[in-house]
């Protein structure tokens, strides 16, 4: 292991980062199914994969097995693996059949996982040909979604990035636009779009969009704000069409939220001014909310599992705005290029780690005892009888948490097991 | 390739999991990639374990591939080994690392470890879960009870013995049946020598040996074991699975007659409600309900005669997931008249339940998914199940206790008996219809709900704020029209807008 290093502060972007291989406990790409197939509504995941990619979707999804859903798998059998033409064959035949029981599907996914791509199946050329052959009523894309070389939040960085040839172009002569880009719920959507309208940013337009058909254009003129920071290879496909990024950290919390709308006013110019004026109150609003979690989580120490890459921002707005203590910081991939700013705020003492080789970094988190523990479904029982206080980690990217009006609730997400704690008499 | 939407069992590795995480001193190193290491939740969420399962994954990326995955597995198998001290190990692969063909037995043979280690053959694009359990359980009871030549014959003691096999980790009730179980034997007079694999360890099985016969709670799972252990240890195989009143009768008249105890008094047990609830008057309403019924072989079966023989249901569909099982399922379904339905194509299944139109559905979790969407009462009988099935109340399947049980949750999802009537009678009450559901359930929704308390007078909500609580979660929109109301009467403001509705949120966070 290697220690960590006095900090130098400010410029912990120099810090050591402990790299570790091992045992990873996290889900594969695959889980971004979860919620991109709830986001674009008229598309449709299909994995080609094995019953454990069927087995992993639908254990993460477990709670919301209610309608049919957008997502399925094309499970490969011994006869697929025999003979490449056949699998094919059969792929075009599972295709065939899901589009005749689903005709309201616009965009199709192929999505790789690891035993397609062992054998080596080219989805990509698969998408070609089922493109050609269902045109114009569904446009075919693939991507990988395979744990062999996606972690969890990576998958739906795969998918978006597969999703950027889609978008129209925009040329020279267009009017600059703002792209937020990452799959938000609607709610924060609508509410940074309220925001972007106060401040007179415009037009702005969101990838992945609500529907298939309204993919924004793309050009030289389009600025991007990257709402999740996992999102690096969709970050420079967009940079490829010729879109420019406007670094900043994320918007968790009143002072990533500040942050992160500010990198777009000054791209707009909008006045010093006015961009406090339009952003002081919510920003207010947003500390108000705080104040309560803060409360119970001032001086608290955690400790991140890897799980999303959310790790570093959410614990940047942690240790800056309710006065938590990280111990490590795990996360499954240190995106430098996305995390620039936010590698600059992270707080001294603080052990970033990259990977994971899970029993060590349980060994980590027992000797450090920290107050808190944010970490996997896998884990969290087996700490929590340990005496340690969990959160489960898979919450944070199923719950709206970006912007002002969520800052309260983030927090309240991380205040809440210290709550039942304090309220079980059991 | 099949069109799946969601699976009734999962990849054969994970029937290995089951039974490496239902034992104690087992380690399962499993080949595989990144992403695999989902299934420990299945066990510390869905089952509520307190510790991690047993198992060590590879976790191999794409990088590795063609380079080094086989020091990677030796690697892992090697700190395994030395982290958790196991009395035995288990290795394989998944389905991928199946594909890169790195010989799991082969590396971990090289390794030398100073205990058994068992290599699992788990062909993935063939077989499933329960297979995978059965195929480990069976290669478990073979390397530590092995017919050992010249051994001498074992004396049988002065009660009689027997091992109970089949429960494992993430079975439905098995914990449970197990209790209940050893109740019944116990007031029979037969000692219970191992339970496995259910907290046994690599020792225990290899004190199987050491009983007279075998209790087969799971044909699932042991049966194979079982088998085995028939043919070379000669102990007789108990094959009754005692769910329900009857086939519990059954299951102790067959240990009676294979052991030379006497029953009767067990079988006059007074704690055997089922036979008196369902003969009580309040029941008749029960008579020829439709039922579908649907889970792994054992569950379906039993169901399929409980529902028939003990509640006086009519059975219009039985079908199972487990094709190692048909034959036994379609036998049962012939006995009622019907056509077995064997699939694992949940669609296939949604489908028969929709044309058959039955009245109570026993399922599976998918089961009752599909239930709940036909609005049709529903009641869970077998794997695979949500956390929901994994209740903190003793209730088994087995034994009298577990026909009680059997009898409370099935007849719960129903509709009782006068308020069908009244909805016969009744039937353009606005609150009380037949799409509302029986009135007793929490998932009742009266036709027309009650309006929501209307605001103070004197404020209004804008439109755009309506529009905005719309987006909120139904859950909490009760509470935040509420605070959003309380908050602008207090701040003397007439006009709710999206403004006013973050500053309450805001407000009432602190």
């Amino acid at each position: 292991m290697i220690p960590a290093a006095p900090n130098a502060g400010c410029d912990s972007a120099a810090a050591p980062v402990l790299r570790e291989r091992g045992q990873r406990e996290v889900f594969c790409g695959l889980t971004g199914i979860v919620w991109l197939h709830r986001k674009i509504q008229d598309a449709f995941f299909l994995v080609v994969g094995s019953r454990t990619c069927a087995h992993l979707i639908q254990s993460a999804a477990g709670v919301m097995v209610f309608a049919e859903p957008r997502f399925a798998t094309a499970i490969m059998e011994e006869k697929d693996l025999a003979g490449l033409a056949d699998a094919n064959e059969e792929l075009d035949n599972v295709v065939d059949r899901l589009l005749e029981r689903r005709p309201d599907i616009k965009l199709l996914f192929l999505v790789g996982s690891c035993p397609s791509e062992v054998i080596k199946l080219d989805l990509s050329r698969a998408a070609q040909r089922l493109s050609t052959k269902h045109q114009p009523k569904v446009r075919v894309l693939n991507y990988s979604g395979s744990g062999i070389e996606t972690t969890f939040t990576q998958g739906e960085d795969a998918c978006l990035a597969a999703l950027v040839p889609e978008a129209p172009s925009a040329g020279d002569d267009a009017t600059p636009s703002l792209l937020v880009v990452g799959a938000l719920p609607d709610v924060v959507e609508d509410q940074f779009s309220r925001l972007f309208a106060e401040l007179g940013i415009g037009p702005v337009a969101f990838f992945p969009p609500r529907r298939s058909g309204e993919i924004p254009a793309v050009g030289p003129n389009t600025r991007m704000l990257i709402a999740q920071p996992f999102l690096g290879d969709t970050a420079r496909a967009l940079e490829a069409r010729g879109a420019k990024r406007l670094p900043a950290l994320f918007p968790f919390g009143a002072e990533g939220t500040t942050h992160w709308l500010k990198a777009a006013a000054d791209a707009w110019d909008v006045p010093e001014m006015d961009f406090r004026r339009v952003v002081a109150p919510h920003r207010e609003r947003a500390k108000r909310a705080l104040a309560r979690s803060k409360e119970t989580l001032d001086g608290r120490s955690i400790f991140f599992f890897p799980d999303s890459q959310l790790e570093p921002p959410l614990a940047r707005f942690l240790a800056e705005e309710l006065g938590m203590r990280p111990i490590e910081i795990g996360t499954p991939y240190l995106n430098r290029d996305l995390l620039s700013e936010e590698l600059k705020r992270l707080p001294e003492g603080a052990q970033l780690s990259e990977g994971q080789h899970v029993d060590k970094q349980l060994d980590r988190c027992r000797d450090a005892r920290p107050d808190l523990v944010v970490c996997g479904l896998g884990l969290a029982n087996p700490l929590e009888r340990e005496g340690l206080t969990t959160k489960w980690s898979i919450e944070l990217v199923f719950s709206p948490v970006h912007g002002f009006d969520q800052a309260g609730d983030l927090a309240a997400l991380f205040a809440r097991p210290f709550a039942r704690r304090s309220v079980l008499r059991v | 390739m099949k069109l799946t939407v969601w699976t009734y069992e999962g990849p054969p590795h994970v029937g290995a999991m089951r039974i490496a995480t239902a034992m104690k001193g087992l380690h399962y190193v499993l080949h595989a990639p990144q992403g695999d290491t989902y299934a420990d939740l299945l066990f510390t969420m869905i089952e509520r374990r307190d510790a991690r399962p047993p198992v060590t994954y590879t976790t191999f990326q794409a990088r590795d591939l063609g380079s080094d995955t086989a020091q990677l597995f030796k690697t892992a198998a090697l700190e395994a080994y030395k982290r958790f001290k196991p009395e035995a190990m288990i290795v394989g692969a998944s389905c991928t690392a199946e594909l890169i063909q790195d010989d799991p037995a082969g590396l971990a043979r090289a390794l030398k470890l100073p205990i058994p280690v068992i290599a699992l053959d788990l062909p993935s694009y063939q077989k499933k879960e329960n297979w995978g359990a059965s195929e480990t359980f069976y290669q478990l009871v073979r390397t530590f009870a092995p017919k050992v030549e010249g051994a001498p014959e074992r004396t049988p003691g002065s009660r009689p013995r027997c091992n109970i096999l089949g429960p494992t980790a993430l079975g439905f009730r098995h914990r449970d049946d197990v209790v209940e179980v050893k109740r019944l034997l116990a007031r029979l007079g037969v000692d219970v020598n191992v339970t496995a694999p259910l907290e046994a360890t690599p020792s225990d099985l290899a004190r199987l040996t050491d009983a007279d016969f075998n209790v087969v709670l799971y044909p699932e799972i042991a049966d194979v074991a079982a088998r085995w252990l028939e043919r070379t240890h000669g102990q007789k195989m108990i094959r009754t699975v005692p769910i329900g009143q009857n086939a519990t009768k059954d299951f102790i008249n067959e240990i009676a007659a294979l052991t030379g105890i006497d029953p009767t008094p067990l079988l006059n047990d007074a704690d055997a409600r089922l036979p008196w609830w369902s003969r009580s008057v309040d029941s008749n309403y029960l008579t020829g309900k439709r039922v579908f019924i649907f889970g792994d072989a054992t569950h379906a079966i039993a169901a399929a005669r409980v529902a028939s023989e003990e509640l006086g249901f009519e059975v219009v569909g039985l079908g199972t997931y487990a094709r190692e099982f048909a034959r036994d399922v379609r036998a049962a379904a012939e006995k009622l008249g019907l056509t077995a339905l064997i699939s694992d194509d949940y669609l296939e299944v949604e489908q028969a339940i929709a044309e058959l139109q039955p009245e109570l559905v026993l399922g599976t979790q998918m089961e009752r998914h599909i239930a709940k969407r036909l609005g049709i009462g529903c009641a869970v009988i077998s794997a695979p199940a949500h956390v929901q099935d994994y209740p903190a109340r003793f209730s088994p399947q087995m034994g009298f206790e577990g026909a009680n049980v059997l009898f409370d949750t099935w007849v719960h999802p129903l509709v009782m008996g006068l308020e069908e009537h009244l909805l016969a009678m009744f039937r353009e009450d606005f609150e009380f219809n037949d799409a509302a559901g029986p009135s007793h359930l929490a998932a009742h929704q009266p036709a027309s709900p009650p309006a929501a308390a209307p605001a103070p007078s004197d404020i209004i909500w804008s439109k755009e704020a309506e529009a905005e609580l719309t987006k909120i979660p139904f859950f909490v929109r009760g509470k935040a029209r509420r605070n959003a109301e309380r908050f602008a009467t207090e701040q003397g403001l007439a006009i709710i807008q999206i403004e006013t509705l973050y500053d309450a949120k805001s407000h009432y966070a602190r």
